[in-house]
């Protein structure tokens, strides 16, 4: 708490936002613990949390490499979506012919089994990064479409009419009203894709995941399955939660900076 | 919704729209502002003398709870319909500070709306409407949601800006007193299908300051809004008292 800029009570609402759930994380472990070593449950079943600490540390080498690159898979199949999905997104708006023509297909992007696919998607961007990334893409992009929709859709009427009195021109339009309405909707479809591009990345790894590289965390678990490591499954499975969380945090802080920019609420 | 609706506004002229809810005053204004457009008939308006350039005339429009936008401070609000019109940012900026500064709003400038009262929002609201410099102005119960002081200072404020302009103001509102104190002519609409059914000039002085509201001609006029109003059924339930009078 030594930056100058801190408010008196952030330090006090930093305590009763993070306090809470860490005691829950704590008493879980504690619980977690203490049960696997009572009841002597077999420990290729549930490792106790501390197998899994130690698995952590044991294979942090190799972990981290693993982390990097689902990272970047996920990361790149997201920053796609956002720029794609948001694209769509304000065709659509602009043109009801293209909505109906294309929503449709779009929708399939979201009900298509991704696991399915995925083979698909090794045959057509060969194994590794590429296909990770596209499947991530695929998982992610449909709440950033929907979103971004909704968000130019809800314009104020009355102020729709404010601009078509003054003639606006199309693009005044939408870069003076449409787009500053449609941020906090297309703020909350980023942030539910944060969190999906990584579990596309995992799976997609799990079928096109044998690159000549580092291999990323889905293969990590698949490895560690087949070994019956279940502290070393239980790890990756935690760090890819943890870049999950990392991604959605990344973005919500963007988010809350530009909302407060906007003054919308939230 | 509309019918036989067959009405000449003087150039210059302060009209008050009076009706019951649901009669049809403010599609006549949207009707007037060309938002949109009447199944049958034709509306026209006629540019006043001075406005050999820009040809066509120029209409501003005043909605009911100020519609500002919230990311735009005051000041670029009230820039925004220039440009809107093609005019460069910093020369639509310094433009708006004369209408700001015709409601009394110099201090404000770098606010945004969520920081200035209900009032204050409504003055942003006509600043804004009057930075294009329109001949006519048109108002849909702008001051519906104030309170009655800030309603009746705003209402002076606006009879105050229409003498020093002399544009043409048409003004959509429910409330009897509040048409009486503003307009020079009152016109009262019937429930649906909307017909006038009233045309009356009101006979009070030019000059109309808060003493007029007590006064007993003032009352009068008032009087005979209402019974024009209740004989037309807009009032009826019977439980009705005078709406906001």
């Amino acid at each position: 708490m030594t930056d100058a800029s801190f408010k008196p009570g952030s330090a006090r609402a930093l305590v009763s936002s993070a306090l809470p759930p860490a005691l829950t994380f704590a008493i879980v472990m504690v619980l977690w613990e203490g049960v696997v070593r009572a009841f002597s449950v077999p420990r290729f079943l549930v490792p106790p949390p501390s197998d899994v600490l130690s698995a952590v540390w044991t294979e942090r080498a190799p972990l981290a490499g693993a982390l990097l690159t689902t990272a970047q898979g996920a990361v790149l199949g997201f920053l796609l979506s956002a720029s794609l999905g948001t694209t769509v997104g304000l065709a659509f708006s602009l043109s009801r012919w293209l909505e109906r023509g294309l929503y449709p297909y779009a929708l399939f992007l979201q009900t298509v089994p991704i696991v399915a696919v995925a083979p698909l998607l090794v045959l057509w961007f060969g194994p590794g990064l590429r296909a990770v990334a596209v499947s991530a893409f695929i998982v992610s992009v449909f709440p950033i479409i929907a979103n971004t929709l909704a968000g130019l859709r809800s314009v104020d009427p009355r102020l729709s009419d404010l601009f078509r009195l003054y003639g606006a021109k199309l693009g005044d339009t939408v870069l003076k009203l449409r787009l500053p309405t449609a941020i906090p909707s297309m703020m909350t479809g980023l942030k539910v894709a944060s969190g999906l591009s990584v579990i596309g990345a995992i799976v997609g790894e799990f079928v096109a995941g044998f690159s000549e590289g580092s291999a990323g965390l889905g293969i990590t678990v698949l490895a560690a399955y087949r070994q019956l490591r279940t502290d070393l499954l239980f790890a990756a499975v935690l760090l890819a939660s943890l870049l999950g969380l990392l991604l959605f945090a990344l973005v919500s802080g963007l988010s809350g900076l530009l909302l407060r920019r906007l003054r919308a609420p939230g | 919704m509309l019918q036989n609706i067959d009405l000449v506004i003087e150039a210059g002229s302060f009209v008050a729209l009076l009706g019951p809810s649901g009669c049809g005053k403010s599609t006549l204004l949207r009707f007037i502002s060309a938002l949109d457009q009447p199944a049958s008939g034709s509306i026209s308006i006629s540019a006043s003398a001075d406005e050999s350039v820009g040809a066509r005339t120029k209409l501003a429009f005043v909605f009911q709870d100020a519609q500002l936008l919230p990311w735009r401070t005051v000041l670029d609000n009230v820039a925004l319909p220039l440009e809107l019109q093609g005019t460069s940012r910093a020369e639509a900026r310094e433009r708006a500070r004369a209408p700001l500064a015709e409601v009394e709003l110099n201090d404000v400038h770098e606010r945004f709306p969520d920081q200035l009262s209900g009032g204050m929002r409504m003055r942003v609201s006509i600043a804004r409407a009057l930075v294009t410099e329109p001949s006519v102005l048109l108002l849909d119960e702008p001051f519906a949601a104030l309170d009655e002081l800030t309603r009746q200072r705003l209402d002076e404020r606006l009879r105050k800006l229409w003498q020093s302009r002399r544009m043409t103001v048409i003004f959509v509102t429910h409330a009897l007193a509040e048409a009486a104190f503003l307009a020079e002519r009152a016109l009262v609409m019937s429930r649906r299908p909307g017909r006038i059914v009233l045309d009356h000039r009101l006979e009070l002085p030019e000059e109309r300051s808060s003493e007029l509201r007590a006064n007993a001609d003032f009352a009068a006029q008032t009087a005979l809004l209402y019974r024009a109003l209740q004989q037309h059924g807009a009032f009826d339930d019977g439980s009705h008292t005078r709406s906001d009078a």
